[in-house]
Formats: structure tokens, sequence, C-alpha cells
């Protein structure tokens, strides 16, 4: 037994006086500091520059990540980062542009803000969209904010229930209790869909005039779309209720459906799943709204509007700068584009700027969202354009329904119809009970593959979800067809050498129990300067 | 098509053993009516005019490469030395999900556990989690934290109105569905006003450390007033501040919560940004969010893993007290190579070239006719000048001059018109320093 980590702390690789950076000397007349308020002891590492590279680039190599192989982690939608995107968040004119710049030389941000707010609106079918939520679940709070601010202006203030199924993610109950309204679960069906019995029965009943509204993915957490949506969509705007979407599993629905024109009031978009941003090893993520006409004026704030200048044309959309030159004029020059005439003959350019919406729910987070992330996406959705779009959709289902079909020999697949960007299997075996999902996911890391999310969504035994994305090759999935059926047969001959795995990962499993109960949390030197 | 790799061939195959004749057949489930709209979008663009095209919208702003900038007011512009950079563009880092599978995420676990013990030695706290969005939301689930440590029984929380306005916005967007109430930051009550509203009622009381105009108070009586009512202090920290002053653990903070961009994240228009959440042992169980812990495997190695896990919203559903579960992890791992980077000695050294700089700065201004620097505390690197002029008057004439002049207090604080919150790091050269007095010398009545 070893009590050595993979890789020393860093404050284990340190050396009293040992420097990691260079700065200037001070070139301004010294002043007293005052000594009263100066703190003794700063318990930081003292590590130098080469240790501090190879530190990290140590660790980096303990993880498994999208650039080294397939990661088919359900609801997460791990696709492929572009490059190119992160050369675009490191301009200076991006990196180095303070939040507090005034509107006139920040147009360059604001304009690019402007059109995300209007191809995310486009791609959904919601005429107006907000970006400032900084991940999916503040996205989510927006929402059922906004609803609630609704029904309250109407004088409905007693509308305090929000339905949500029993397959939802989490953050959805979550959401409803921060936003100090209370959850009512539906259960779903023998196919996955929500019980419509138990819908009407829902907002039919006594609790009718309580109803606020509901939320739903869609696809559902088990890749399927509901049969009967418009359905579910109609009864709950009947009792008064709002429809929220939640947009976890938007790859599935672009220019496949827009969840606006379904009827839904409003969604989230997860800029970090759909529109290919970074996970970055739990985050950054950005969560941004849309909403139709009546949820508008709630919207959280502050969103961009242009505020004077050109005449802003709804049908035009993908104008672009011209050149560099023009700088703030910000001039607009897609090709074909009717505005190209109407900025030439005005010669005056439009003026983007902040603006809160009428009746906001108010601000999420300090300044605007996370840009960086507006940017990245903005930069995909130009990359792939109108058509593109269209294809990431059909390819990431497309993808996914191959898994299934060809997985469906080895093991169960429950709901016996063609799955949207994700499906759910069942991840035990009749023959070989004692073998369970997380076996298996544990297993399929000694075949090089991160695993499908595990034991959710709740309501099937053993789930294994698995989203494949549409930047996986035919011969990346059927590699891990390959994996999977081999360790099923494993399961049958070998199930210890299952509950045993992984073998080949930086470390074996973990004991979870002892790190609750014992709470090592912090470096013991860096707790010397905790207080008495 | 972009990063989609399929050829036509790979593509019949697929549909082959799915047994359909087309992509279009997987979505029969979708209403007929709606499916396939049209979107209207533009057409698609190579890498290459994506580049060109996201350079020109670049140059559109101005950045602190062209200007001097002399704005903080809750964004930083501080020194990232090259390092941090080239970490954050591994893709092992920035292409991995959330560590739910351990066995293949220790580097960043790890990284992680190291932000958070660094987090605790600046703050003189006993634990970090694993960062919220930003400094704004890090203090609204510090309330939240309080009502929970009240049991709900205390509906009173004091604001002092020297925390970020935006901050204080965002406190009432969290909570406005709760039966609470948020007082203390309407007017511009001192530290002692604040005690007075003390009472049994009262679940917290926060300040920010250094406040929002750079000053730093006397708080060592407020933390025995606030424990004495029964109630929790929180501090708002600028940690680049703690490098050098006293931390919030020994002026008695129970929670301390902020902006932890100043610590290797670059401005980037606001966001992402790095909230930072720091609190006593006694209350880690209330602690929102993800946190990392140590642990053994199954061969007795040392090894870390997200802990805590039964508080949060995936295992708690709506009975958890927070919705959060994506953070700003790449942020945090951003601020873990700084911190390791400039270490004991270089993290000190900024902090004191910091306040050397921004105390010359003030000197300077305080002596030019119609200017006043506000000195009746200590500060740190911001400071309030009261100018002989509207402020948006002076920023513009500086902006011709190639400065970014501090932040107008008028339209956030309706008592200080014409005053103007500036701010100065290492970044601010003398030279830099000395032409934006001479320029202010030039701008009287």
């Amino acid at each position: 037994m070893t009590t050595e980590l993979l890789q020393p702390l860093i404050y284990d690789i340190g050396t009293p006086g040992r420097l990691g950076v260079n700065l200037p000397e001070c070139d301004v007349p010294k002043v007293e500091l005052p000594a009263a308020l100066m703190r003794e002891e700063l318990p930081l590492p003292e590590v130098g520059e080469v240790q501090v590279v190879r530190h990290f680039v140590k660790l980096s190599k303990l993880n498994y990540s999208i650039d080294q192989g397939m990661y088919p982690l359900g609801s997460c939608t791990m696709k492929y980062n572009p490059k190119i995107n992160e050369d675009a968040a490191r301009l200076p004119g991006f990196a180095q542009l303070h939040p507090l710049t005034d509107e006139s030389g920040s147009q360059g941000a604001l304009f690019l803000m402007h059109e995300l707010q209007k191809w995310l609106g486009e791609i959904s079918g919601f005429p107006a969209v907000s970006l400032t939520p900084a991940a999916g679940a503040q996205g989510e709070f927006a929402g059922i904010l906004m609803i609630r601010r609704y029904h309250i202006d109407r004088g409905e203030g007693q509308r305090d229930l929000i339905l949500v199924p029993n397959s939802a993610h989490g953050t959805n109950p979550a959401t409803v209790t921060m936003a100090g309204m209370d959850v009512l679960e539906l259960p779903a069906d023998d196919q996955g869909n929500v019980d419509m019995d138990a819908l009407h029965a829902a907002c039919e009943g006594e609790l009718r005039d309580r109803i606020a509204g509901m939320m739903i993915t869609v696809p559902s957490t088990l890749g399927l779309f509901e049969s009967t949506i418009l359905e579910v969509i109609a009864t709950v705007h009947d009792a008064g209720g709002l429809m929220y979407m939640d947009g976890a599993n938007m790859n599935a629905l672009m220019a496949a459906v827009k969840p606006g024109a379904l009827g839904f009031d409003v969604m989230h978009y997860n800029l970090h799943k759909t529109f290919s941003t970074p996970h970055g090893g739990g985050g950054p993520g950005s969560g941004a709204v849309g909403v139709n006409e009546k949820l508008a004026p709630y919207l959280p704030g502050p969103i961009v509007e242009i505020v004077e200048g050109a005449p802003h044309s709804e049908e035009v959309v993908g104008a672009t700068l011209e050149s560099p030159e023009h700088g703030l004029g910000m001039r607009r020059a897609s090709q074909g584009s009717p505005l190209q005439t109407s900025v030439e003959v005005r010669g005056e350019p439009p003026l983007y700027g902040f603006v809160m919406p009428e009746k906001s729910i108010g601000r999420l987070k300090a300044f605007h969202g996370n840009f960086g992330m507006h940017l990245r996406a903005y930069a995909y959705i130009r990359v792939y354009g109108d058509s593109g779009i269209r294809d990431v959709t059909r390819y990431a289902v497309l993808n996914a329904n191959y898994l299934r079909a060809k997985l469906m020999a080895t093991y169960t697949v429950p709901y016996p119809r063609h799955c949207g960007h994700e499906f759910v299997l069942e991840g035990h075996f009749a023959d070989a009970d004692d073998v369970h999902a997380l076996d298996i996911s544990k297993r399929l890391m000694d075949y090089g593959f991160h695993p499908p999310t595990n034991y959710f969504p709740l309501i099937v035994p053993e789930a294994l979800l698995i989203e494949p994305t549409e930047t996986e090759t035919k011969a990346d999935l059927d590699e891990f067809i390959a994996a999977m059926e081999k360790i099923a047969e494993e399961a049958r001959s070998d199930p210890e050498l299952l509950r045993g795995a992984p073998y080949t990962a930086p470390v074996r499993r973990l004991d979870e129990v002892r790190a609750a109960k014992e709470l090592v949390l912090c470096c013991a030197p860096a707790r010397a300067a905790a207080s008495v | 098509m972009s990063y989609i790799p399929h050829t036509a061939n790979e593509t019949q195959q697929m549909l082959g053993a799915i047994g359909v004749d087309s992509i279009d057949a997987l979505f029969a489930a979708v209403p007929a009516t709606h499916r396939f709209p049209k979107l209207d979008l533009p057409p698609p663009m190579s890498e290459m005019e994506v580049a060109a095209e996201m350079l020109a919208i670049s140059e559109a702003n101005d950045h602190a490469q062209d200007f001097a900038i002399f704005r903080g007011a809750g964004a930083y512009h501080h020194f990232i030395p090259s390092v941090v950079n080239h970490m954050l563009l591994r893709g092992e880092f920035y292409t991995a999900y959330t560590p739910y599978q351990p066995e293949i995420s220790q580097g960043t676990l790890q990284a992680t556990y190291e932000y958070q013990s660094m987090m605790c030695a600046l703050t003189g706290m006993d634990a970090a989690n694993a960062s919220h969005y930003d400094g704004a939301t890090s203090l609204a689930e510090a309330v939240t934290v309080a009502l929970e440590v009240a049991r709900h029984k205390r509906k009173k929380v004091i604001l002092s109105h020297a925390i970020h306005p935006q901050y204080r916005e965002v406190v009432r967007t969290y909570h406005q569905g709760r039966d609470i109430r948020i007082i203390g930051d309407r007017g511009r009550g001192e530290i002692v006003d604040l005690m007075e509203m003390l009472d049994e009622n009262t679940a917290m009381l926060a300040v920010q450390y250094p406040d929002f105009f750079g000053q730093i108070d006397d708080l060592t009586a407020l933390a025995d007033a606030v424990h004495q009512a029964g109630a929790l202090l929180v501090m708002v920290a600028n940690p680049m501040a703690l490098s050098i002053f006293k931390s919030p653990g020994e002026l008695g903070a129970d929670i301390v919560v902020g902006e932890a961009q100043p610590m290797g994240v670059p401005l980037g228009y606001g966001g992402p940004y790095l909230g930072y959440f720091a609190i006593r042992q006694k209350y880690v169980r209330r602690i929102a969010g993800r946190i990392i812990g140590e642990t053994l495997d199954a061969d007795g190695k040392r090894a870390f893993v997200m802990t805590l896990r039964p508080r949060e919203q995936d295992i708690k559903r709506e009975r958890a007290s927070s919705n959060i579960c994506t953070n700003q992890g790449l942020m945090a791992l951003a601020a873990s190579v700084y911190m390791a980077l400039m270490g004991k000695n270089g993290l000190r050294q900024v902090g004191e070239l910091n306040y050397y700089k921004a105390h010359y700065a003030a000197n300077e201004i305080n002596r030019l006719d119609g200017y006043s620097v506000d000195m009746s505390k200590p500060f740190f690197n911001e400071f309030v000048v009261a100018c002989p002029r509207p402020v948006a008057e002076i920023n513009e004439a500086l902006l011709a001059e190639g400065i970014i002049g501090g932040l107008d207090l008028g339209p956030h604080y309706f008592h200080l018109n014409d005053r103007m919150l500036l701010c100065v790091t290492e970044m601010n050269a003398k030279e830099e320093i000395d032409r934006l007095v001479e320029i202010l010398g030039g701008l009287r009545r």
C-alpha cells in the first residue's frame, strides 16, 4: 500500500525563497504601508516557472478529454471544440476589453452579441434572447423567475406550481425551489412520454389555478421526441400555465423544429453543449434564454439592441464587417443584403447599446454574461452557416441511431423507436445480475473511452445514457460498439473483472465515503493562515 | 461540412444498419407541420474568412493593448504570465467535462483541490468550493447559506452600500422569490450605521473589502457585533488585495466570497470570470456547488474526488439549496496556475506595486487645482477623485489621448456626481500615470 500521490501537491514541490516570476522594479516613489492592516503570513507555494509548467502538464496527462477520444456522455453534448474559436477568444480586442468600456468603444463586442441574439432566436423561433445567464442552470432560473413575474403582473400570483416530469434533470426541480415555487412531479408512461392522464388530472383538477407552468426537456432525457408534445403544450396553456423548454438537448432540434413554433414560451440554450464552447473541466458554460413576446419584457438584462442609426431589418442576418479599417464604423456589407444599400445610402452605421428590458427580472451576474463563450458560439455558427447548422443535428441524430441499432443486439434498449441525438440502454444483464451500469462504465475506461452518463434518467433501471455527437466518425463509433460488445461478453465470462475495473486508468475506484467522512478539502500548509 | 467527418458512403452504410432510407426519416416523431423549418442564417464560411471577421470585430473595440486603462470597478487589468495561457490551452484540461469519473479526471481534480487550498490561504478560511459563476453570484449564494444556517427563521440581510452595485442587484434578483428583507444599502451608511441595524432577525451582514471605492474600513468591532447578534459576517474581498492586507479570517469573517478574476483571468469584456466562495469549517456542509476532497483508491493510493455530493441538485433535486452544476472550472485552473507561479513572494510584490502606484497617482492628482482625492481611509489600488467637471467630459478628453479613465460614479450613487473611481495597477507605468495627471491638470473648470 502506497500513500504517494501520482503527482505531488504544488505545496510539496516548493523551496523557500524560490521565485516563479520576475516583476519589474517599482518605478514610483514608495510610500509607507499601513502596518496595522498588513498580513504577516501568506502561505502560498514557492515554485519556479519550469516546475509549475511540469506540474500542470503532468496533471493534464491524468485527464481524459475530447481531444483524446470519444466522450459519449449523455445530455452533455461533448462535441469537438474548434481550435479557431480559442484563437479568436484570445484576440486582444476581446481578451483585453474592459467590461465597463463605454458603448462607443465596444461596438465590436456589442455587434457580435446582437448577431448572436438574433441567430439563437432564429434557430429556436423566439423573437427575443438574453445572453446574460452564465450556465444552463442560471438560464433555467431566469426562465422560472420570468414565469413567476408574468403571473404576478397579471394578478395571478397564486400560481406557484411548476410541473416537472420525473425524467427531468435535477436542475429543473432545484430551480423551481430557488425561485420560491413548488414542484409537482409528473410520471412517464410506458413509452417514456409524459403520462397524459396525470397531466390532464393536474391541469384540470383542483390545482388548476395554481399551475404556473411546466418545465420539459425536448427531446426528453431519454433522447425521445415526445409524440404528444403539442397536446402537452396545449393542456398547460389551457390551464393558464406557461411552457419552459430545457434546451440541453437542442443538438437534436436545430433546423428540425423550432421550439417557439411548437408553442413554448421560454427556453434556455447551452452554448457549451450545442454550440461547441468547451466544458473546461466543469465550466465556464453559457445559458442564454429565448422567449416569446409575452415574456420579452421580463428578460434578464442587459440585452443588446440597436439604439440609434441604421434601420434594423429583422430579415437580414449575418451581415459582415467589411474590413478592420472600418473600425468603429461597423459598416456592414453582407452580399446581397438589403442592409448594404440602406447603410451606404444613409452613410451612418448603427449604434449598438445595452438595454434593460422594461420589466426585467434583473441582473443575474455582474456585467453581461460569459462573453468569451458568446464569441466562440458566434464563430461556430458562422462556420456552419444555414446549411451546416442543419447538418449538425442531422448527423448527431444519425450517429446516435447507428449506435443504438448496433447495440440493440447486445443490450436491452427500452422504447422501440428511433431516438434523437442520444439514447438510453440498460446497463445490466439477466444472466449476469451482479454486474451493474457502473461496472460497464468503469470497464469502458480500460478500452480507451469516457463512459456514458450513468444512472440518469432515473426512470430507467441501471441507465446508460449515450450521446456520441456529430463529430465522431463511423470508425470511432464502430470501436465503441466493439468495446461494448466485448464488455457484454466479459460480464458473463468474468464478472469480477468488470467489478474491479478500471485497471489502466491513473487510479482505481475511489473511496467516496471516506472522502465525505474525513473531509480533507485543503492542503495543510495552506491552513497556516487559518484564523483563530 | 466543417467539423462533421462523414463521407457519403459511410452515411449510406449507417442508414443501412439503422434500416431507414434517409436521415430525414429519423425525424418522423416531430409533428409534420413543424418539421424542417427554414433557418434564416448566413451562409457557411471558411476558417480563413471567420478568422478575418473575428479580427475585424475585435478591432472595433477599445482594448488594453491600444489604450492605457485606469478603470477597475470589479474588473482589473493585471499582468498574466504567459504560462497561464499555455496551461489553459492544453486540450486535456479545456476539452474535459466535469470530473464525475474521478479515475480519468485526476488532473482537473488535483488542480481544483490546489485552487481551493490557495483560496483558503488567501482568505484565512478552512474550505473553498470549486467556484461560482462570478463575484456577484457567489455573494448571492452566501445569502442562501446564511439563511440556511439560520434555518430560515431570520429574515433580514444587511448589505453595505459600498458593495459593488451590480452585486447588490444580483442578490435581489436571486432572492426575489423569498420572504426576506434586504436593507442597509439604500443610503450611504458607514460601518457603525450598519451595526445599528443588527438584531435577532438578522441572518447576515455583508461588507466589501476593500470596498467598492477602494477603501479599507476598520472592521475589528464589526465581527464581534455581528456574532453577538447571532448573524454571519460575509466579506466580499478582492483576492489581489489579500496579498498584502490582513485576511478576512483574521478579521472574523464567517464566509468570504468575491471575484477572483484578478488572479490570472483576462478582462474579457466581463466573463468568463471566477466567483470564489470560502467558508469556516463548521458551515462547510452548507456550501453550494462542487467541492473536491482527498481520499484513497482501491489500491490505497491517495487521490481526489468530488465530495459532499448529496447536497447537489442532481441528487437532492427540489430539496437542494442551489441549482448550480456547471461552474467556472477552467478559470479556477487559471487562478491555480497564476497563484502557483506568483507564489508567496511574487504575489506580495504585485500587491505592493498596486499599492505604491495607486498612492503615487492619488497624491499627484490630489495636488491638482480643482481635484481632490478622498484620503479619509486607507485604500488599495482604487480611489475616488472629486473632479471639477462632469466625469463624462473628462473621460472623453482622456480617450482622445489614448487613455480609458475611471468609472463615473454619478449614475451609480446619487451623492457622487462628478466623482470618478480610478484604478491603478502594476500594468500602469509611471509615464502613463504622469500623462494621466498632466491631462487631468489641463481639464479644469
